[in-house]
């Protein structure tokens, strides 16, 4: 409990880099991201939890942006869509939605991307109700959730190395 | 950004700095998950000067198993819940109810504690502020009427907890640390039949841990809710059923229900089936006592009807699986 003042010390590690912020109390951790720090790709879908479009990583485990405190990711590991990449090159996971066409308006996608990627962090070789159970929370409006299913299915073989020309 | 009222964040670090805060503040509120919380506070419903996150207290986040039952501590996620094996094994219908709440993310930091002290939801409560301002807003909430029952003075404001109807039909026990000191209280007493006040916390009482007791442990139960949407919803209705058969007959029967009341609450009148035969008629005549004592009101955007018939259908279907 610092001082009166309405504001919070937080380091985290942001995408692997360590920050140190103060932040005001009431501050989402949508809003620090978004405008604080300049990494817009963390949407904003609903006002309620009901859509998914803000969901990032933290502590490894999907959480949603819009309905956690940025004063209390004191000591947390975030990590947002902007840092699945290496180097310019796209993870399993986001090449999967590229070539299966995962996305279509694409709004939803960082949030279903990153609730994904927990997913197979957690279970690598998920079965298609797997998927379905655990992108649950995050809302489509496009594809009809097919595409996505196949995008999963594409991460989860690649990570685990199978070749699919050979298998077929 | 987002409409947030300006408030100031306390992270104690132990249950009594939380409640002592908690006592000094008179405009504070307690906050783990958040994942109901935040978003009335994102919407002016809630407008805290103070907000205690309780997400830093290392006490209220364990699973203890001892000679007298299961000690789940009010800050335990409900994903921790699902995945503990003395959970599943012993007490079957909870580690359901924590799967059936909100969707997965939730799941992850949404909490026990957070669960069963859920604020009561209503159709004309849980909206954005310029909704509920052009509405004058409501009796729950700055206004002075009730859109549901205009001209009562009541709310009717359903309860919508998945938690608390698995842990009534296993009589769990529940400890509060307050002001006075620490007590245990049965989990019905925390509620009453009021959507305005539907706890019987004093201002500073924390929910701590739940206790599910040792004698029942392994005692079949299930847990089953209506939803509008499948992946992620609040319940429509819910009921949670435990039931011990002896050979054919009932030895031990208890139903608990969600959403279809401002309290949770245990059906009456069940114990008029121990010794008997779960026949087709006694089936019917459990839908019909479970029907009749839902009370739901058009505080969702699924008629009142439906969802007494469907939780009557819910109780007879999950009691019928464990007849066999």
């Amino acid at each position: 409990m610092s001082d009166d003042a309405k504001q919070s010390a937080v380091r985290c590690t942001l995408n692997g880099r360590p920050r140190r912020d103060f932040v005001p109390d009431n501050m989402l951790l949508v809003d620090f991201l978004r405008e604080t720090v300049g990494l817009t790709g963390t949407k904003i879908g609903c006002d309620g939890g009901e859509c998914g479009c803000c969901t990032v990583l933290i502590d490894g485990e999907p959480r949603h942006a819009c309905l956690t405190l940025a004063a209390v990711c004191d000591g947390a590991e975030i990590e947002t869509i902007e840092s699945l990449d290496t180097g310019g090159r796209l993870a399993a996971i986001q090449r999967g939605f590229n070539e299966k066409l995962g996305a279509q308006c694409g709004f939803c996608t960082p949030g279903m991307v990153m609730a994904a990627e927990g997913l197979l962090r957690e279970n690598p070789n998920p079965t298609d109700d797997d998927i379905r159970a655990g992108l649950a929370a995050n809302i489509c409006r496009c594809t009809g959730y097919v595409k996505i299913l196949e995008a999963v299915h594409f991460a989860a073989d690649e990570l685990a190395g199978r070749d699919k020309e050979a298998a077929a | 950004m987002e409409y947030m009222p300006d408030f100031k964040l306390h992270r104690p670090d132990n249950i009594e700095d939380a409640v002592k805060l908690r006592a000094e503040e008179p405009d504070a509120l307690f906050v783990a998950g958040g994942t109901d919380m935040i978003v009335n506070v994102r919407r002016g419903i809630e407008q805290p000067k103070h907000l205690i996150d309780i997400t830093a207290i290392e006490e209220l986040k364990s699973i203890l198993r001892d000679g007298d039952g299961l000690h789940i501590g009010a800050g335990v996620s409900l994903k921790e819940l699902q995945s503990n094996a003395d959970v599943l094994r012993d007490y079957p219908a909870v580690g359901e109810a924590a799967r059936a709440v909100a969707g997965p993310t939730h799941q992850e930091y949404g909490t026990v504690g957070g669960n069963l002290c859920l604020d009561t939801r209503c159709l004309f409560y849980n909206q954005s502020e310029w909704w509920r301002q052009s509405n004058d807003y409501c009796l729950k909430e700055r206004g002075d009427t009730c859109h549901v029952a205009p001209g009562g003075k009541r709310c009717f404001a359903a309860f919508s907890g998945d938690m608390a109807p698995s842990m009534l039909v296993y009589g769990a026990e529940i400890d509060v640390a307050g002001p006075n000191g620490r007590r245990r209280m049965p989990l019905t007493d925390l509620y009453r039949n009021d959507g305005m006040a539907h706890l019987t916390l004093e201002a500073g009482d924390m929910l701590t841990a739940v206790h599910l007791p040792k004698a029942l442990a392994g005692s079949p139960s299930r847990y089953e809710k209506a939803r509008v949407r499948g992946s992620i919803d609040f319940p429509l209705a819910g009921a949670a059923v435990r039931l011990e058969m002896d050979g054919k007959t009932v030895k031990d029967f208890v139903v608990a229900l969600t959403a279809v009341n401002p309290y949770p609450q245990i059906a009456k009148g069940t114990d008029a089936y121990v010794g008997r035969e779960l026949t087709d008629e006694a089936l019917d005549e459990i839908r019909e006592l479970v029907r009749k004592q839902a009370k739901p009101m058009r505080t969702t955007t699924v008629a009142p009807w439906y969802r007494r018939r469907v939780v009557g259908a819910l109780a007879r279907r999950r009691t019928e699986e464990f007849a066999g």
